[in-house]
């Protein structure tokens, strides 16, 4: 395990650090933020990057837009968490309340996701698909647009506040708040139909949690996205954290390798001998202000542009790329020891990768089968406990049930109610009168519907405690049944 | 003291302390969590400022708005109060017979009745309506008084035997034998044969002997079969419920010391649409019963 201190360097690696490296610069007990320019870069993971930021995105914004068919008593957007009526839509799948176990399902997924994900490519996470670094690197291109690369953006930040400044400015955080309410905006509509809302905001007739969650979220991005940036992986977020724990040596990790690199020094200086040029490129295209070359820490979250920065000076300087490259410890090792470099690939796929993979897919597999099997038609039986049961005036006993008949097709259907055991007793419900009672009810229940109805069982004068039970029988073509087993109450002896 | 340094291994400055050989390294925390902690300072005196907060001698500060929990409770009474007045007018408006045909109304009054019988009705009914020894069950079919909506209505609204109230449901058996109308054995036989109506004794010797006595002495309210007289509020002597016990030293108790009970006329305490919604409840729990006559047409 690699642990880290919170200056990042692990602590197994305790060689003495390049001369070449200062001391940080010291700000007494606190410490105030460094501003951060991350250079423009080109390369193979920063299209990556371009490519997954896109996708995130595309799926943010575009997915409450989707629409999908589910007859006329159902919603018709595909994926809907209806607060309101208790129901979570996705695509062809609908969630009752009492099914929140296949959310559950999915977060443990989720849980399980990351860690499979850390355990194949380190801090993918992080580097890639979190909303925090997508955003960021959102900001960080509007940054790019209003102020230009680094250097322009490093001679503005230390220009006077003269007017000019302050426009460029104020019209740049204009444009950081309009993606942030536009971020908010698109969190909403997954709560409720996406074209009724939008046509709602833009009329002021929204209903006020929505544009008051719209104000919380677009203010938390503007805050977190448009300036604390990288302060939140480093200091509020628990995930760096967790996967220094949880990082090894078989971990992939963004690693400079200095055996190669040291000693570094301008391309024919005099201390010049190893491939490292000290032209500071890596740290310059840091979205979270890093220099890899010190190892692995905390802030670096994977995103590789480092990598990317380095391999193009290695391609004009004419050396082999993957100076600063994707590695485990393991292999760092095996490489100092004067090894070739083992492929990704490979590195990928060990045990632990592999039986993360294993319980992930098992708990998915288990989710789709609980899904495909599960019935949509239900009962449930409460029954009256005071009083337990009723002596009639002919001494008949009598009990009171409160049975939910439940239809989770998204049409009407027919159903019947019988009673199962007793071969004396009867049933009547609180709509009829006792005189229809008998041994089945029928009704038709909505679409979509859960439908509670008090029912009274009678049984003759002298019938003793015992098991009943209800059947819920769907009488259209697509047919079905479900029962519940309950119990009838009477006095003891049947008094 | 200071004798800050440059760590080498961590190339972190130290704190300047050493404990026996142990350094402590600076490392700073961020400004801006400093400044989140002024300003949760800031936030700290603004909200004691703006809620009541201090507590002084005799009282506390009561906050610029003059916010209490209990003026929030009374906002949100208020405004569940409001929520409920169309359904409450409409069952003011309703007559109780014309509920029924209200299927919608009818299901909001019961509910209503249910919150109003835990408040006033429990302490003798029973949290399920089941009454005990001398209090009725409300869930089963047998009515003293008549199980119709508008029975039950004018029962729980002039009560029964309620001191105070000209239409109140009153009617008084006499004690046979504490008040020596019958003797002893008279009462014993009585008993017999008000048992052997409901087939708790064999019509014996003793049941025929007494019901000379009954033809006698309770036919005028309970009837010549026995099947009780809602006009006086008889009990049915035949079916299987009793009132107050059906063994036979609980009988030959109701026969010598009769039992007169007692139920405040609700219509002095509650208003006339809580009382209807009582009703509606009691009506529902199981044993409630048709109109007698076609429902009058309200005028």
């Amino acid at each position: 395990m690699v642990s880290l201190n919170p200056q990042g360097q692990p602590k197994r690696k305790q060689r003495p650090l390049p001369s070449a490296l200062k001391p940080k610069p010291q700000n007494g007990l606190y410490e105030k933020k460094q501003p951060i320019f991350p250079r423009k870069i080109d390369g193979r993971f920063r299209r990556l990057k371009w490519g997954i930021m896109a996708a995130c995105l595309a799926v943010y914004y575009l997915t409450p837009w989707l629409r999908w068919n589910r007859g006329p008593y159902a919603p018709d957007q595909a994926v809907l968490i209806d607060l309101a009526h208790r129901r979570f839509y996705m695509f062809s799948i609908e969630i009752w309340p009492q099914e929140f176990y296949f959310v559950a399902g999915l977060l443990i997924m989720a849980g399980i996701g990351l860690f499979l994900v850390t355990s194949a490519v380190g801090r993918a996470w992080c580097g890639y698909a979190c909303p925090q670094t997508v955003w960021t690197d959102l900001f960080q291109h509007i940054d790019r647009w209003f102020d230009g690369d680094r250097n322009a953006q490093i001679r503005l930040s230390n220009a006077p506040w003269t007017a000019n400044k302050l426009a460029r400015r104020l019209a740049k955080w204009s444009i950081y708040l309009l993606v942030s309410v536009a971020t908010g905006g698109a969190w909403i509509f997954y709560f409720a139909d996406a074209p009724t809302l939008f046509h709602q905001l833009f009329t002021g007739t929204a209903p006020a949690i929505a544009t008051s969650t719209i104000a919380v979220l677009a203010a938390t991005t503007l805050w977190l996205g448009g300036f604390m940036r990288e302060q939140v992986c480093v200091y509020m977020c628990p995930w760096p954290r967790i996967q220094s724990a949880m990082l090894d040596e078989k971990s992939l990790i963004v690693t400079y390798k200095d055996w190669r690199g040291e000693p570094r020094g301008k391309l024919g200086g005099k201390a010049s001998g190893g491939d490292c040029i000290d032209c500071n490129l890596c740290a310059a295209v840091c979205p979270t202000g890093i220099d890899i070359r010190d190892g692995a820490q905390i802030g670096c979250i994977t995103c590789a542009l480092c990598i990317d920065a380095c391999d193009g000076v290695m391609a004009k300087t004419g050396r082999p790329r993957g100076l600063i490259d994707y590695a485990t410890l393991e292999d760092s090792d095996k490489e100092r020891a004067g090894a070739p470099p083992t492929p990704h690939a490979k590195l990928i796929w060990h045990a632990r990768t592999l039986i993360y993979l294993g319980l992930w897919s098992a708990i998915g597999c288990a989710l789709l089968f609980a899904l495909g099997t599960r019935e949509h038609l239900a009962i449930s039986v409460a029954k009256d406990r005071n009083p337990p049961f009723m002596l009639m005036s002919d001494g008949a006993i009598r009990n009171a049930y409160l049975v939910k008949w439940r239809n989770m097709e998204d049409r009407p259907r027919p159903m019947r109610l019988t009673l199962n055991g007793i071969p004396g007793a009867t049933m009547w419900s609180e709509e009829m009168g006792k005189a229809q009672a008998s041994r089945q009810l029928t009704r038709t229940i909505p679409a979509d519907q859960t439908e509670p109805l008090r029912i009274y069982v009678v049984a003759p004068a002298g019938t003793a405690q015992q098991p009943l039970g209800f059947i819920l029988t769907a009488t259209d073509t697509q047919g079905g049944s479900v029962h519940y087993d309950t119990r009838f109450d009477a006095p003891e002896g049947g008094q | 003291m200071s004798d800050k340094r440059i760590d080498e291994a961590t190339n972190t400055e130290t704190m300047g302390h050493e404990w026996d050989g142990i350094e402590e390294l600076n490392t700073p925390l961020p400004r801006w969590w400093l400044y989140t902690f002024y300003a949760c300072i800031a936030f700290a005196v603004g909200y004691a400022v703006v809620y009541p907060s201090i507590p002084l001698i005799h009282e506390g500060t009561h906050g610029s708005f003059g916010w209490t929990s209990r003026g929030e409770y009374a906002a949100e009474q208020k405004a569940e109060a409001a929520q409920r007045a169309p359904m409450l007018a409409a069952l003011a408006k309703t007559p109780i017979e014309d509920l029924p045909k209200n299927p919608d109304l009818m299901r909001q009054a019961v509910a209503g009745g249910r919150a109003a019988f835990k408040v006033n009705c429990v302490q003798c009914h029973g949290a399920g309506a089941a009454g005990s020894v001398g209090y009725p069950n409300l869930n089963d079919d047998d009515w003293l008084w008549g199980g119709s909506l508008t029975d039950i209505q004018q029962t729980l609204t002039h009560g029964i035997r309620y001191p105070g109230d000209d239409q109140t449901r009153t009617s008084l058996m006499p004690s046979f034998g504490h008040d020596k109308i019958l003797t002893p054995a008279q009462v014993q036989d009585a008993a017999s044969y008000v048992r052997s109506l409901s087939g708790l004794e064999p019509k014996g010797a003793a049941a025929q002997r007494g019901a000379d006595i009954f033809a006698v002495n309770c036919v005028a309210c309970h009837g010549p079969d026995g099947k009780g007289g809602r006009p006086f509020g008889a009990p049915n002597l035949t079916d299987r419920i009793w009132l107050y016990g059906g063994s036979r030293e609980q009988v030959v108790g109701s026969i010598t010391n009769a039992h007169a009970g007692v139920m405040p006329a609700w219509g002095q305490r509650l208003d006339p649409v809580t009382i209807k919604m009582l009703a509606a409840y009691v009506h529902s729990l199981g044993g409630g019963e048709a109109f007698a006559t076609p429902a009058p047409v309200a005028k």
